[in-house]
């Protein structure tokens, strides 16, 4: 009972594989929609973020926490290109179903 | 109970509820609103863990920007959510399958390492408490990982001149003001003076 009631390491860790789960989930059961499958990413990189500043605070380094700043960038422009491209898309197809993305196929 | 514990049990239920409704709500609007609840609680999180820069962040960055982008894209597209979500329960039992495999992986990894679970302090704002989080975190941000917060910045320009020209278009027939032109202007081609006589018209 002890183990539940002292927060550590290992409850932040199982937090993180736990969302990061959920967002691979995401993933696989939203094959249609593009929007949610870049929420599913959304949510698999804050899991890393959990990761990142769970052990910056276990170690008492602050290296995680900068690292957390370098995810949140790249989720960032992730995000606004992703935007973009789904914008462009949807203005020459009129739809964001994922299986009609085969123009490109050889 | 802890105090501690209480906090991080209820901000950690509410994120992976939050998390669930992301990835099964019907209505994406839904979806974003369920992830801004996800991030507000691991945001908390954060706090308890003493990192009050990256919890504001993560509320300023991802609450106030990445997901209001999201609402701004679903609402300006008129897309048909109900097609869209055909296939959920045909995908649903291989994805439960896949993660339910991929978060037991995980958790044996947990077992057999060596990570001791030893105790989280509240706050534990490393290295010192004097300064706060943020002078310790810029102090070492602008140092040790310099050209790291560089190339951070050159990735958002990319991504921004990339997401501009995306989607910029140039409509045909919309008059622009063309500085050149005006610039390049003389008086020679743009008036002529007619002599007109008296009592008859042009």
């Amino acid at each position: 009972m002890n183990a539940f009631l002292e927060i550590g390491l290992i409850h932040y860790i199982v937090l993180s594989s736990l969302l990061f789960t959920i967002g691979t989930l995401g993933i696989f059961i939203n094959r249609k929609n593009v929007i949610t499958l870049l929420l599913s990413i959304e949510l698999m990189l804050l899991s890393v973020n959990i990761n990142f500043v769970a052990f910056s605070a276990y170690l008492g380094n602050l290296t995680g926490q900068v690292f957390t700043m370098f995810v949140l960038t790249v989720a960032a422009a992730e995000a606004a290109i992703g935007l973009a491209i789904l914008v462009v898309y949807f203005r020459n197809r009129g739809t964001i179903a994922v299986e009609d993305i085969h123009m490109m196929r050889g | 109970m802890t105090l501690a514990a209480i906090l991080f049990y209820l901000f950690s239920i509410t994120a992976v509820i939050a998390g669930t409704m992301v990835i099964s709500l019907k209505n994406p609007v839904h979806s974003v609103l369920s992830l801004i609840v996800a991030f507000f609680s691991v945001a908390w999180l954060f706090i308890m863990l003493g990192a009050e820069f990256i919890s504001m962040l993560l509320i300023i960055v991802y609450a106030g920007a990445v997901a209001v982008l999201f609402l701004f894209v679903i609402m300006m597209m008129d897309i048909n959510f109900a097609e869209l979500r055909q296939g959920f329960a045909k995908y649903l039992p291989v994805g439960v399958i896949v993660a339910g495999l991929f978060f037991l992986e995980l958790f044996v990894m947990l077992k057999l390492s060596n990570i001791k679970g030893g105790m989280l302090p509240l706050s534990c704002a490393p290295p010192s408490t004097a300064t706060s989080n943020t002078m310790e975190l810029g102090k070492i941000l602008y140092t040790d990982y310099f050209y790291a917060f560089e190339i951070a910045g050159l990735v958002l320009l990319v991504a921004m001149i990339g997401a501009i020209v995306l989607t910029l278009r140039h409509k045909e027939g919309v008059r622009r003001q063309n500085i050149g032109r005006q610039v390049s202007r003389t008086v020679e081609d743009s008036i002529t003076i007619v002599k007109v006589e008296s009592g008859k018209g042009i």
